[in-house]
């Protein structure tokens, strides 16, 4: 199978692009990000502005090198919020079986029906628009998949005869749980929680696109997209830009996450 | 089959009953209260308290939670805050354009799934294989209202092959009506429909090494009818699960790409009772939406132990 390490190191590659531009965003843009130019708006690409200018003469380069940052900061929260929750619940599932089990598995069922951009819409509903609201309700949904994961890898675990071995010698049940269940699902998490990262990233932009996400000025590549559809006759670019940034982050995250499952899993390993 | 069919329609109830409590309670119990969110910060507070009052939010949280379950349960959703209309009307009028744009994107997922999964399987490790599951890689990194955005641009601004927004309802032919919804189903499918093929893909590759199917070709029967007549019809299986499990995301995208084409559907009136603050309104469409859900994945789950005899002992 030589085409294995080509997705992973290809899916690195792309992914530290990603935190390079928001990371260099904060030392350097091609212009400054805020700056309108009511003369020089709506530019195509050029010279001067790699990537053109927007309605308000703003430079796209450097407002996509900002929304990198949003994309990444959703991303991470979103993740790290599902992953915790999500792991912790299904750990407590798989260790303490029985009633507990099946009411904890029937929550994530419920917690299954409800899309990340329904909650979302929920919780902007209730409690206003904004970055914050949009990670937490990304990170909710991201809950019970987290959960069923670990519960499931947990389950199979727990089967396993060094689990009985460390039974036999009086460990208690967290103890197992912390030192074999848990470092023995870890690569099935990790691999998870770079699917999620891509869903959250798209999750992120719809949000932003329908103004219930990153709010102004932070520039995000969803509302860039909505702006950009505004103008879609005159000023074509706006709308192909930050699409391409948004696909592009995901398709990395994606095939970094396909590398390291077959890397970290073998048993996991598509066909 | 009945007692199954019994203890899964207890299962769904209980579900549904659970969700309608959960919905309340985010929607209903932590704003604090109803009638100022739908007045606003500078209302009068004899104006939110008199609305209060119509609105029956004096009243405690259960019986307001029992009386608008009772409603639901009796068609009668509540009366919409901003347009003054009862919700189920509200509702009923805009199920006439999502439920057929879900339909028609979920038609054209499965077949545009089904096509390219079983074709690159057929032709495991061949250019072919490569070339595809490339393309659905790409597929499944990109959003689907960019898709609808770059849709527009080309087939409707560029090319005006399709109207690029608007719907003017069903009385002007069914032909004309799904002529406009073509676009905003594909923008929805293309990117559900490159997730599906590679899972097709996998569970198609998992069935031509079983056993039944060295058999079939053992026995001399064509490579197409191996295909077609004993992997296909099991490799369907897993694929049908998450297609009902698709629904979902293909439901909550509706609410992006109905606002990408202005349509009026179920997705764009619950985004503008969000803007307009009309709780009953969001309440109704969320309850609907996640309803659905629960009930196409119910309706997957019966249809399995229908096909399948060994799927009715296992709980899932």
């Amino acid at each position: 199978m030589s085409r294995r390490p080509v997705a992973l190191y290809a899916g690195a590659l792309l992914c530290l692009s990603l935190l390079a531009a928001a990371a260099l965003s904060f030392v350097w843009t091609p212009w400054p990000p805020f700056e309108m130019a009511m003369a020089s708006r709506l530019q195509p690409p050029s010279w001067a502005h790699w990537l053109g200018t927007d309605a308000y003469g703003r430079d796209v380069a450097s407002q996509l090198l900002l929304g990198a940052r949003a994309s990444i900061a959703v991303g991470f929260v979103a993740v790290a919020v599902g992953m915790l929750a999500g792991c912790a619940l299904g750990l407590l599932a798989a260790a303490r079986r029985g009633w507990l089990e099946d009411a904890l598995m029937r929550l994530t069922d419920l917690g299954l029906a409800f899309p990340a951009l329904l909650t979302a819409i929920v919780l902007t509903a209730v409690y206003g628009p904004g970055m914050g609201n949009a990670m937490l309700a990304i990170g909710l949904y991201n809950v019970p998949t987290f959960a069923r994961i670990a519960r499931a890898g947990a389950r199979s675990i727990w089967a396993r005869d060094f689990v009985l071995a460390a039974r036999a010698i009086g460990q208690g049940r967290w103890a197992i749980t912390l030192r074999h269940v848990l470092p023995n699902v870890a690569p099935l998490l990790v691999v998870q929680a770079t699917v999620r990262f891509g869903i959250a990233i798209l999750a992120e932009a719809a949000l932003s696109y329908l103004g219930l996400g990153t709010q102004p000025p932070q520039p995000s590549w969803g509302r860039m997209l909505s702006e950009a559809q505004t103008l879609m006759g005159q000023a074509p670019w706006l709308a192909l830009f930050p699409g391409c940034a948004i696909a592009l982050a995901v398709l990395g995250v994606n095939m970094l996450g396909d590398g390291l499952r077959d890397r970290l899993d073998p048993r996991l390993r598509r066909l | 089959m009945t007692a199954l069919l019994a203890r899964r329609l207890l299962g769904l109830l209980a579900t549904l009953a659970a969700m309608s409590a959960l919905v309340f309670c985010t929607l209903d119990l932590l704003p604090g209260n109803a009638a100022e969110m739908a007045l606003g910060p500078d209302a009068a507070p004899e104006a939110v308290q008199a609305l209060a009052v119509q609105m029956g939010l004096d009243q405690p949280a259960w019986v307001r939670y029992l009386s608008w379950t009772r409603g639901m349960l009796q068609g009668d959703f509540g009366t919409s805050t901003s347009y003054g209309e009862p919700v189920a009307a509200l509702i009923a009028e805009r199920l006439a354009l999502t439920v057929p744009l879900a339909l028609l994107a979920m038609l054209l997922t499965g077949v545009l799934a089904l096509a390219v999964g079983v074709t690159a399987a057929a032709r495991h490790r061949s250019a072919t294989d490569t070339a595809l599951m490339a393309v659905t890689q790409l597929g499944v990194a990109v959003p689907n209202f960019w898709l609808a955005i770059l849709l527009v641009l080309l087939l409707s601004v560029q090319l005006g092959w399709f109207p690029a927004g608007g719907f003017d309802g069903w009385s002007e032919g069914v032909g004309t009506g799904l002529r406009t919804l073509l676009l905003p189903a594909l923008a929805l499918a293309l990117v559900q429909a490159a997730i599906l093929a590679r899972f097709t893909r996998s569970a198609v590759l998992e069935t031509l090494r079983e056993d039944y199917v060295r058999t079939a070709r053992a026995k001399g029967l064509s490579e197409r009818a191996v295909l077609w007549r004993h992997v296909l019809r099991n490799a369907m299986i897993p694929v049908v699960t998450v297609m009902g499990l698709q629904f979902a995301e293909l439901l909550a995208g509706t609410i992006v790409v109905e606002n990408v084409f202005t349509l009026p559907g179920l997705g764009r009136l619950v985004f503008q009772a969000i803007g307009n603050r009309d709780l009953p309104v969001v309440r109704g469409c969320v309850m609907l939406l996640a309803a659905m859900v629960v009930i196409v994945n119910f309706a997957v789950d019966i249809l399995y132990a229908a096909i399948d005899p060994r799927m009715r002992g296992a709980r899932r």
